[in-house]
């Protein structure tokens, strides 16, 4: 129970931290919703493939600003604190619910500010709503491992950029099949396999990440 | 000889299969035609390659539980023989979907994920050369292989199964063994997947001892 003790702490830090701020959030806010507004200025009306995609890949641009903040904004003085008063599994769960919270705030934001600008016509509104929240959960899954790695090595920026789209693909092809099922209107038994397989990707995600942080975590 | 037997099996099976590979009956079925001889070519390729990844993360794994160097070499070494083999499995999927399917990229999912499976490794050895101090290095890269292995079993053998594909055994065609394989090829495509997942492992074999030799030499 020490575990889920400290996961509060840490959490609670976390959030603590970014309410005082508010930088990360207002930033990645202010991101998503000038690109909402880029790519209404430039499409105007969009086909419905267009749409489903366009969204996901603005996503998927945000999650990767934002979250590559996870641990590039921690002080070297910090993390050796931390070291000391928590386990890493901690550390990394702490974090990855962190992100979860966050991406599932920024994209709810954006689907609100996306679905008013754009022309829209989506057949199954609570699929849709379900498929943006294993979405949101799954970038921050996978994004934060990664952000983790990119910040033990240098140059932060492209190397994130780099080592997440090969590992985020997989994933972002289901969600967007997913998501395409619920704005087609289709019948939820045909998406069981994408919400399946989603589940089982997160879970071996997360199972991984816990295993291989306490390696990462000590210099 | 006694510690060798297995390179010269896998040499005499790949030599093997490319002569018998070429020579010998194939069945006429429409469209392949005789293209499918390709099967002896481009499948034990992936195969290989598997393989190869495979023994890769089992190394990365021994690396963070030891921290022996020669374990990362190893590691190294056999991504980047992996990498070769995807490549040629690539190149020579795109000959034979050329002449098959009609075009060298025709949007298959088993395709998009080889390519994907591809970069990702790439990004290994860009994490890899980004990092200069080497146990630094080692244990990153060694992690990020264990990381990435999972993503690539779910690219190459769950995700084309959930689609259409062109390919054999996904998106509900029946596999090779159904129909395409009768048991006259399997005496030439068995011996061909050996052969060259024992070549595979040979060049990683030599590819360490040269490193080993390189390091111990600038050590000098």
């Amino acid at each position: 129970m020490k575990l889920f003790a400290q996961i509060k702490h840490l959490l609670y830090k976390e959030i603590l931290l970014e309410w005082r701020s508010k930088y990360a959030f207002n930033g990645i806010l202010l991101y998503v919703v000038s690109t909402v507004f880029v790519c209404y200025l430039s499409f105007r009306s969009t086909p419905p493939l267009v749409w489903n995609a366009l969204f996901w890949i603005i996503l998927l641009f945000a999650a990767i600003n934002a979250i590559a903040k996870s641990f590039m904004q921690e002080s070297k003085g910090r993390l050796l604190y931390y070291y000391q008063i928590a386990s890493p599994q901690a550390i990394i769960i702490a974090k990855i619910i962190y992100n979860a919270l966050l991406m599932t705030l920024m994209s709810a934001v954006a689907l609100v500010v996306y679905s008013i600008v754009f022309q829209n016509n989506v057949g199954d509104w609570l699929l849709y709503a379900l498929a943006v929240l294993i979405g949101a959960i799954s970038f921050s899954s996978v994004f934060t491992m990664i952000s983790a790695i990119a910040s033990k090595a240098n140059n932060n920026g492209t190397l994130m950029a780099i080592l997440s789209f090969p590992v985020i693909i997989p994933v972002i092809i289901l969600i967007i099949k997913l998501s395409k099922n619920a704005m087609d209107g289709l019948d939820r038994s045909v998406s069981w396999d994408e919400i399946g397989v989603l589940t089982a990707i997160n879970f071996i995600v997360v199972t991984v990440s816990l295993l291989l942080f306490p390696y990462l975590w000590r210099d | 000889m006694s510690k060798n037997w297995w390179k010269v099996l896998a040499s005499v099976f790949v030599l093997y299969s490319v002569v018998a590979g070429l020579l010998f009956k194939v069945p006429t079925l429409p469209i392949l035609h005789e293209s499918i001889r390709n099967l002896y070519y481009h499948v034990p390729m992936w195969f290989a390659m598997v393989v190869i990844y495979s023994v890769a993360v089992y190394y990365s794994i021994r690396y963070l539980q030891t921290g022996d160097e020669n374990h990362d070499l190893v590691a190294v070494e056999a991504v980047n023989t992996g990498l070769v083999f995807g490549l040629v499995g690539l190149a020579s999927g795109m000959v034979w979907a050329n002449y098959t399917w009609g075009a060298p990229w025709p949007n298959d999912p088993k395709l998009n994920s080889a390519a994907i499976a591809t970069l990702l490794y790439f990004a290994y050895t860009v994490l890899r050369s980004s990092l200069d101090e080497e146990q630094k290095r080692a244990k990153i890269a060694a992690i990020y292989n264990i990381f990435a292995y999972p993503i690539m079993v779910v690219l190459l053998f769950v995700l084309p199964r959930l689609t259409d594909s062109l390919h054999p055994g996904n998106g509900g065609n029946p596999g090779f063994g159904a129909y395409d394989l009768d048991s006259n090829m399997r005496f030439v495509f068995y011996p061909a997947v050996l052969g060259w997942i024992g070549i595979a492992v040979w060049i990683v074999n030599i590819r360490y001892r040269i490193r080993k030799i390189e390091n111990k030499r600038n050590q000098i």
